[in-house]
Formats: structure tokens, C-alpha cells, sequence
């Protein structure tokens, strides 16, 4: 768990952080949003202490960050940013394995480790350990990113932008990755965007900032069906907030019993595309389906509708 | 390439073989001599001349490797940067004054010799070192900076295992670049007594010996260009593990 108390951040006269308080949950993905400058990116840095706060405090378990230098503090920490900073002058192998050799682990579990990673990441250790970065596509580049932030197994994940340079398929592929990989090692993430949708499709919670202040830390749906404030509105998109509201919901949660003649749905995917789905087919209902391929239930166009606005 | 690898070879061949037998070249000068001057420097071995140029280049140039090097290094840290323009002064200074003039205010210091040549062709080749070197750190990607520190680096291990390896191809280059001028400019030692080959220019100046002249000159223009050739491979070498985006 991760709390941060009062943090402040200022610069001579300019308020970059303005008393921001939240408390990070365990094993969960917090996204914290905001236009360029809301002070988003100084925040999540004053985690790892890359800036040091001008006031407040953050604790990490209980413990306050200043306990131990910086940059000790800063191998417990994974750490991904934009653009993926891998050394150029350093191989794929090598590039993940920086934290683990800072840390002084033994050869044998370095390796291993190396392979672990790339084979989560998908990337064949016999092809890519040896490779240099500027040999990867940008995609597998980021991913390698984030395998050298997770390499020492940190209970935190910090990333800036992870995802901003790339195109709309790869960035799709990385968020899925990133959900896996959550799961798996049940990493603390949390994840600093300025695109909305990123920040409702990965966060558990949302963070929204403006001008350096913390304007509402939520659930997704609760962003959208109770926005603390005229910008959270605005940055969550009233145009089409009903629809965002549908993509929080899979069809699998809002499927009820029956059986329905409609097109068939995966109970995965989200009720927007369900809905999307009935549109286009011009029917009434849907058959949800597990992915063992049972009948899960049914929906039908007016229960989507329903999961659309505010209980 | 295999024309140029050859032509490396070839002149290196030339070279060499030139400084251990020079008589055997003595018909292709002497037709350069007038009223039966020697063809070939008689005055001194030109193999021990040639070492002894190369050595005083090469001594100067770690000299001012090291110098170069540091400085680069503490202007480029936080606590430095304010030493950037004084150094940069200094180090122009170095390029801009005269190697023939260090040498007319040095000799009267520590006198006639290899010295007043080492602290001249010392200050001339700071610097390509000094700027490649700031260039070299100061260009290091902002998000490799950042990455480093984000994985708990400390300030001497960033330093060390980020920002030299990847200034390290300007670094060289800057140290090829002082070489090769130096070559060259060490031939001016020889008017202060330093042992060197421009003694084999100068003897052909006294004597009128074009032969001696020529000779002198093309030792030292094969010298730095096998001397650059040599850095280039060695560079390729040390690169292969130090690639930039």
C-alpha cells in the first residue's frame, strides 16, 4: 500500500503538486490522469523520489521513502517510462537484468530471471537476449522496458506514459499484456496517461489532476456517474459518457439468466461492444457465452441501456 | 573496401619498410639532391626518430585525454556546470595560441627538450577531447538519463555505466582527431631540441636538401594517417558494444 500525505511540490514561486493525499491500494492499478502540466508526471516521480517533495510525505507499507537514500529506494521500485530509456549500449539480456546486478544477485538467478521476463513477455530469450535495442521494434522495445522495471520483482510499478509513442494496435497489445501481468506477479501499479480511455480501460482507480491538485480519486464509474467537479466531467467526456459507463461493465457481469435466440457474445468483452454488436445486427437480444463456451444468461438492449446511466 | 584495406596495408609496408632499410630508397631521392648531397638522412636513425615522434604524440595525447576527459566530466555534473564557460576559455585558449608560441614561452621555463613540445601539442589537443567529450554526455538521451537513475543507480554508477559508454564514440573521436593534428604539429618540437622527425625537415631546410624535406614529410603524413586508420579500427572494436540508437 502506498500512501501519500500532503505531498507538495514547488518550484521558486510556481505550484507544481498542491497538497495531494490518496492512499495506493495493493495489488491494484491506479491510473492518475490529467492535461500536460496538472503535475501528474511530478507526482508519481516524488513516489521513487526522482523529484523530492518540497513538502508531505510518502509511505510505501508503512515505511516513509526518506528512510534510505534515494537510489536504494529506487531498486524496490520498478520504474517504465516513455520512449523505454533502454541503454543503447547494452543488450536486451543485459538491459533487464540492471536492477537484479545493482542488487547483487547471484549470476545463475539473474539469468533465469532474464528468461522468465522475456517469456512472459513473449520474446524468445535465444533471439532477443543477445540483441541490441536499437534491433527491436518499437513495441518490443517498450516491452523490454517494462520487463527491466519489473526484473527485481518490485511490489511497486511506476510508468510515465508508458505506452504514449506507440501506435493504436501495439498499445492495445501492451495494455492487455499489462492487465496479465498484473495478475500474475500481482504487482502495485500505478500508471501516469493523458488519454482517458487508457486511464478507464487499466485503472482499478482514477486519479484526476488539474493545476497541480487532486481533484477526485475514484472507481472509473464512479468518475463518470459522479464527477466531483466541472474539469473531472469534462476530462471523462460528456459526449459520450453513457458509452464509456457500458465499457466498465463486461456483458459476463450483467448477463442475467435466460436464453435468447440473438447473436452470441463472449462474456469478456465489454457491454459497449455487446450493445455495438446488437446494433449492427439489428436484433433484440444477445446469448452470453463463457469462455469454455457455456450459456452464461442473456441481455437484451433495454438491460444494457440500463447499465448506461447513473443507478 | 578491399582497395583501401590494401592501400592501408600497402602504405604501412612502405612505411615500415622505409624506416628500417632507408637505403634501399636511396636511387628514388636522389635525383632530389644537387652536388651529391646525401639522398637519405644521414644525421640520426629515422627509425628512433620516428618512435620517438609517435611516443611524444602519443604521451601528449594521454595527457590531454585525461585532462580533456575529467573536465568534460565535471562540467556535465550538476555541482560543475558553472565551470562550463571558464573551461571552455581555457581549453580554447589551448587550440587558439600558437603551438610555436607555447613553445617561445615554455622553453625559458623548463627549458630546451622534450618538454616545452609536450606542454604545446598537450594544450593544442584538449579541445577536440574537451567538446566531444561535453557533446558526447550532454547528447546521452534524456529518458536513458532518466531510466538509469529510475533503476536506483547512484550518481558515479550512472557516470560510469551509462553516460560514458554512450558518449564513448565522440569521446574516441575527439582522441583520434588530437592525434593526428599532433602528428603533424610535433614536427615543430625539433626547433627546441625535442627529438623528433621535423629534425629531418629542418636538416633539409638548413642544407637545402629536398630530399630530406620530403622525406621528413612523408614519414609524418604516412605516420597520421595509418595513425587515424588504426584509431578507426580500434574504435569499430570498442563500439561494437557501444551502439546508439
Amino acid at each position: 500500500m502506498i500512501t501519500v500525505e500532503n505531498l507538495c511540490k514547488r518550484y521558486g514561486e510556481t505550484t507544481i503538486v498542491d497538497a495531494v493525499s490518496m492512499t495506493i491500494a495493493k495489488n491494484s492499478i491506479t491510473v492518475i490522469v490529467g492535461t500536460s502540466g496538472s503535475g501528474k508526471s511530478t507526482l508519481l516521480r516524488m513516489i521513487n523520489r526522482l523529484v523530492e517533495p518540497t513538502g508531505g510525505r510518502v509511505l510505501i507499507d508503512g515505511q516513509d521513502t526518506r528512510a534510505e537514500p534515494a537510489h536504494l529506494l529506487r531498486r524496490r521500485i520498478g520504474y517504465a517510462i516513455q520512449g523505454h530509456g533502454l541503454f543503447p549500449h547494452r543488450t536486451v539480456g543485459e538491459n533487464i537484468a540492471t536492477v537484479p546486478q545493482l542488487l547483487g544477485w547471484e549470476p545463475a538467478r539473474i539469468r533465469a530471471r532474464v528468461e522468465e521476463l522475456l517469456s512472459v513477455f513473449q520474446l524468445d530469450p535465444k533471439e532477443y537476449a543477445d540483441a541490441y535495442p536499437h534491433e527491436l521494434s518499437g513495441g518490443q522495445q517498450q516491452r523490454v522496458g517494462v520487463a527491466r522495471a519489473l526484473a527485481a520483482e518490485p511490489a511497486v510499478l511506476l510508468m510515465d506514459e508508458p505506452y504514449g509513442a506507440l501506435d493504436p494496435i501495439i498499445r492495445a497489445k501492451a495494455q492487455a499484456d499489462l492487465l496479465e501481468i498484473q495478475r500474475r506477479f500481482g504487482t502495485t501499479i500505478v500508471l501516469v496517461t493523458h488519454d482517458m480511455d487508457e486511464a478507464f480501460h487499466l485503472g482499478d482507480h482514477v486519479a484526476v489532476m488539474s493545476q497541480g491538485r487532486l481533484l477526485q480519486y475514484d472507481r472509473p464509474a464512479v468518475l463518470l456517474t459522479r464527477p466531483a467537479d466541472p474539469f473531472v466531467a469534462r476530462m471523462t467526456g460528456l459526449a459520450d459518457r453513457a458509452l464509456r459507463l457500458l465499457s466498465l461493465t463486461t456483458a459476463g457481469e450483467a448477463a442475467v439468466p435466460g436464453l435468447s435466440a440473438g447473436p452470441r457474445v463472449a462474456a469478456s468483452v465489454s457491454l459497449r461492444e455487446a450493445l455495438s454488436e446488437l446494433v449492427w445486427k439489428g436484433a433484440e437480444s444477445a446469448q452470453v457465452i463463457d469462455a469454455d463456451g457455456t450459456a452464461r444468461g442473456h441481455l437484451t438492449v433495454a438491460s444494457i441501456l440500463g447499465h448506461g446511466r447513473p443507478a | 573496401m578491399r582497395v583501401a584495406t590494401l592501400l592501408r596495408w600497402g602504405a604501412l609496408t612502405l612505411l615500415v619498410t622505409f624506416l628500417l632499410a632507408p637505403q634501399w630508397f636511396a636511387p628514388v631521392f636522389a635525383p632530389l639532391t644537387e652536388y651529391g648531397a646525401p639522398p637519405i638522412y644521414d644525421q640520426g636513425n629515422l627509425l628512433v626518430l620516428a618512435l620517438a615522434h609517435l611516443a611524444t604524440v602519443c604521451l601528449a595525447a594521454a595527457a590531454s585525454t585525461v585532462v580533456a576527459v575529467g573536465l568534460g566530466i565535471l562540467v556535465t555534473r550538476p555541482s560543475g556546470r558553472e565551470f562550463l564557460p571558464l573551461s571552455r576559455t581555457l581549453v580554447n585558449i589551448g587550440q587558439t595560441f600558437p603551438p610555436v608560441a607555447v613553445l617561445a614561452v615554455t622553453v625559458p621555463l623548463v627549458g630546451f627538450g622534450e618538454k616545452p613540445t609536450l606542454i604545446a601539442l598537450f594544450a593544442y589537443g584538449l579541445l577536440p577531447i574537451f567538446e566531444n567529450t561535453i557533446i558526447g554526455i550532454q547528447t546521452c538521451p534524456t529518458a536513458v538519463l532518466e531510466a538509469a537513475s529510475g533503476m536506483g543507480m547512484s550518481a558515479r554508477q550512472r557516470l560510469l555505466s551509462v553516460e560514458l559508454p554512450v558518449a564513448m564514440p565522440l569521446i574516441l573521436e575527439g582522441i583520434r582527431l588530437s592525434l593526428v593534428i599532433n602528428v603533424g604539429t610535433a614536427t615543430i618540437g625539433s626547433t627546441v631540441a625535442a627529438k623528433g622527425l621535423g629534425e629531418v625537415i629542418i636538416a633539409g631546410l638548413l642544407s637545402n636538401n629536398t630530399a630530406f624535406i620530403l622525406q621528413g614529410g612523408l614519414v609524418t603524413g604516412l605516420m597520421a594517417i595509418l595513425l587515424y586508420d588504426a584509431m578507426v579500427a580500434f574504435e569499430k572494436r570498442v563500439l561494437r558494444r557501444v551502439r546508439i540508437e
